[in-house]
């Protein structure tokens, strides 16, 4: 009886992915990576990753620690330099650029352009400790988009409120909890009003205890909005909850991708089998 | 004046001043021989049992660290004048630096577990022998590295000794010059000297340190 | 007593160009250690090798040479400098390269992830070195800069051997004409360095207060 209304949430659920994955195929991609490398000296991190991540869209990167996964964000957000192939941003090179009808490399006003329509949460928060959360993400709405104080303030406090964190606005990072700096670090990448959002494994460096606080944030912001969402996580329960698509990269390489159902509970390869037998137990997949 | 470098007058100004190369290397090694054994006085006195000592020692080590080096020499030159302008010279650079090498010390007594202060007692050793088998022993290779800075900065705070009227580098230098009038080969030469004697001694400093981490 | 009524006027008559040597000579080293520091954290090989050979240089001669270099030798060049010009740029290049050092290291050990979360935020360069970076290492700084401000102080008394009337200068004329006191005169003399150094401290400490504000643990 209590199971009915459930099946219900669920089967509605997936009509609605697959009503935006067909949406999806007819709109442009708003990241796109061709055949992307990354290697670091001698030791090659990513050998060719093609990945489109589409409008809206919530994709989840799974795989081993060391696979690469978390170099793929970091390159999207520029921290990192690809070795190879490309990366487009709404249609346009991130790297490049074209200068007197010549493709050269991007100067740092392209960069910033581009960078402007992704965000990023870090898996240790990088919260800046000399600021309040209140100045921490009002920082960049002033310094960035030049929004005036009073407004920027006022919509970092709607933020915070969003996030459970507007009681705490004058305090400074170094007396919250890990959980609530991760919010604020939610809300400080938020507030910029990125079409792209970056979560590098948000919960790794979470006491468990606090790791339902911040997955609960997240869930709510992928729920309303039309924000794509490259996600890299461990949380395999988490990961069906919230993903259009999971990818599963492993040895540089894109392994195996699709929807949640079908990567965690039926995979075809034998690496990603090995990889999910260990998150059986006791991650609530059956 | 403008007119330029000239070779013959370098080469005679290296001549005068590479004789008296021992010179400046005698104080600087007596002077930290002194500063190494001064240091570690202060060092042990400021642990001293007595909080008058302590406060004593410390208020002299923070006087002696405040105040330049050459009025220290010009002071100890006037207050002793049976002294000889060296012993003078190897004394104020000693009491100097002793001052300074005693944080450097302290950084490395500090840096010792205190577990073994604990099992020194615990083993019923003295004071001393605690001192001189324990902690010692485990405080000083660490920071060797540091030490060796500041026995170069001691090396190329010699040059001051010329303002008591030791017979160094630099006031050998300064008297080329004066004689000759060419003020630009003397002092240029000197520079070189230094910088050849304590370029090398830092990089060295620098693998010692690379090799054997910091104290402090 | 009567010793340093005697004497105490003419030593202050030379604190001006103490001083004046000193702030002079702080505020160039002070602009140099960021300067130098910068550079030395440059993208390009060349600018960092040559900042670096600049702060081998100052670091590996010393101070009473490159004074005497630049009052004695650098005429030679054409190029004369005054006694006070002199003092102030040997002491400004000499602790400005390890003033350099401080920055370098000061910056160098803000964590990785503020110069991220600065990118990521799309912070301009400018932005976040001055609002983002600077904010978290100048506290890292002040200390050793505090010490290098004594350090410097200190220095100002080699200013007297290039014929600057500091107090040093001062002392050494006030010898021969009080013969009997030159004992008090230079423990005088000492606790006149003394009284400075303590002060230039207490103001470092100060602001080293001043820039933990908010910070609170």
């Amino acid at each position: 009886m209590a199971g009915a209304p459930a099946i219900v949430d669920a089967n509605r659920a997936l009509q609605d992915r697959a009503r935006a994955r067909e949406d999806a195929a007819v709109r442009r991609p708003i990241v796109r990576f061709r055949g992307v490398k990354k290697a670091f000296g001698a030791m090659t991190v990513l050998e060719g990753i093609d990945l489109d991540l589409y409008p809206g869209e919530k994709v989840v990167v799974i795989g081993p620690s060391g696979s690469g996964k978390t170099t793929l964000a970091r390159m999207l957000m520029t921290l990192e330099t690809p070795s190879g192939g490309e990366i487009e941003v709404d249609g346009e090179p991130l790297f490049t650029m074209v200068r007197r009808g010549r493709r050269v490399p991007a100067d740092e006003r392209h960069l910033a352009r581009v960078r402007g329509k992704i965000g990023m949460v870090f898996q240790h928060f990088n919260l800046f400790p000399h600021m309040t959360v209140l100045r921490n993400v009002t920082e960049a709405l002033i310094h960035v988009r030049r929004i005036p104080p009073e407004e920027a303030r006022r919509r970092t406090m709607a933020m915070l409120e969003r996030v459970g964190m507007a009681e705490h606005a004058d305090k400074y990072p170094a007396q919250l909890s890990g959980g609530q700096k991760q919010r604020v670090a939610i809300a400080r990448a938020l507030v910029m009003e990125p079409k792209v959002m970056l979560f590098d494994e948000p919960t790794s460096a979470l006491d468990p205890e606090l790791v339902g606080e911040v997955l609960a944030v997240i869930k709510e912001i992928a729920a309303k909005g039309d924000m794509a969402m490259l996600l890299i996580t461990h949380e395999m329960q988490f990961a069906r909850e919230i993903a259009d698509r999971i990818v599963f990269i492993d040895g540089g390489k894109i392994v195996e991708q699709g929807p949640p159902e079908e990567v965690l509970l039926r995979p075809k390869s034998e690496r990603l089998k090995a990889f999910l037998a260990r998150f059986r137990n006791g991650m609530g997949l059956r | 004046m403008g007119d330029e470098w000239r070779w013959d007058v370098a080469w005679a100004a290296a001549r005068k001043i590479a004789a008296v190369v021992p010179v400046t290397i005698a104080a600087t090694v007596l002077g930290f021989v002194v500063a190494a054994a001064a240091g570690l006085a202060w060092t042990i006195a400021r642990r001293s049992r007595s909080a008058l000592v302590r406060g004593a020692v410390e208020a002299a080590m923070e006087f002696v660290r405040r105040t330049p080096l050459l009025v220290q020499l010009l002071f100890l030159y006037v207050a002793f004048p049976r002294l000889s302008v060296f012993a003078i010279g190897v004394i104020g650079l000693g009491l100097h630096y002793g001052a300074y090498l005693s944080e450097v010390y302290r950084a490395g007594i500090e840096a010792v577990d205190r577990g073994q202060w604990e099992a020194a007692r615990a083993l019923n050793f003295s004071r001393q022998k605690t001192w001189t088998r324990i902690i010692l022993p485990q405080a000083i290779p660490p920071i060797v590295p540091m030490m060796g800075n500041y026995l170069i900065v001691l090396f190329k705070e010699t040059p001051l000794l010329f303002a008591i009227n030791v017979t160094e580098m630099m006031a050998v230098a300064k008297q080329f010059g004066s004689e000759t009038f060419r003020y630009l080969e003397a002092f240029t030469v000197v520079g070189v000297f230094f910088f050849l004697m304590s370029y090398p001694a830092s990089l060295v400093v620098r693998w010692l340190e690379a090799r054997f981490g910091r104290a402090g | 007593m009567e010793a340093g009524i005697l004497l105490l006027p003419g030593l202050l008559r030379g604190l001006r160009v103490t001083l004046e040597v000193f702030v002079l000579g702080a505020m160039l080293a002070l602009g140099l250690s960021f300067a130098v520091g910068l550079l030395r954290l440059s993208r390009f090989p060349i600018v960092r090798t040559l900042a670096a050979a600049y702060v081998e240089f100052f670091r590996g001669t010393s101070l009473l040479i490159q004074l005497f270099w630049l009052y004695y030798a650098l005429p030679f060049f054409g190029v004369e400098l005054s006694a006070l010009a002199a003092g102030v740029l040997g002491l400004g290049l000499n602790y400005g390269a390890y003033g350099s050092e401080v920055v370098r290291s000061a910056i160098r050990s803000v964590p990785k992830g503020q110069w991220e979360a600065a990118i990521a935020l799309n912070l301009s360069p400018l932005v976040r070195f001055r609002r983002v970076i600077l904010p978290q290492a100048w506290p890292l700084m002040l200390p050793p800069f505090g010490n290098l401000l004594i350090e410097l102080l200190k220095g100002t008394s080699l200013v007297s051997m290039i014929t600057l009337g500091d107090m040093t200068f001062q002392a050494m004329s006030l010898r021969t004409t009080y013969a009997r006191y030159e004992v008090p005169l230079f423990l005088l003399l000492l606790v006149l360095y003394f009284l400075i150094a303590t002060a230039t401290s207490a103001i470092v400490r100060r602001l080293e207060r001043r820039a933990r504000v908010g910070r609170s643990a």
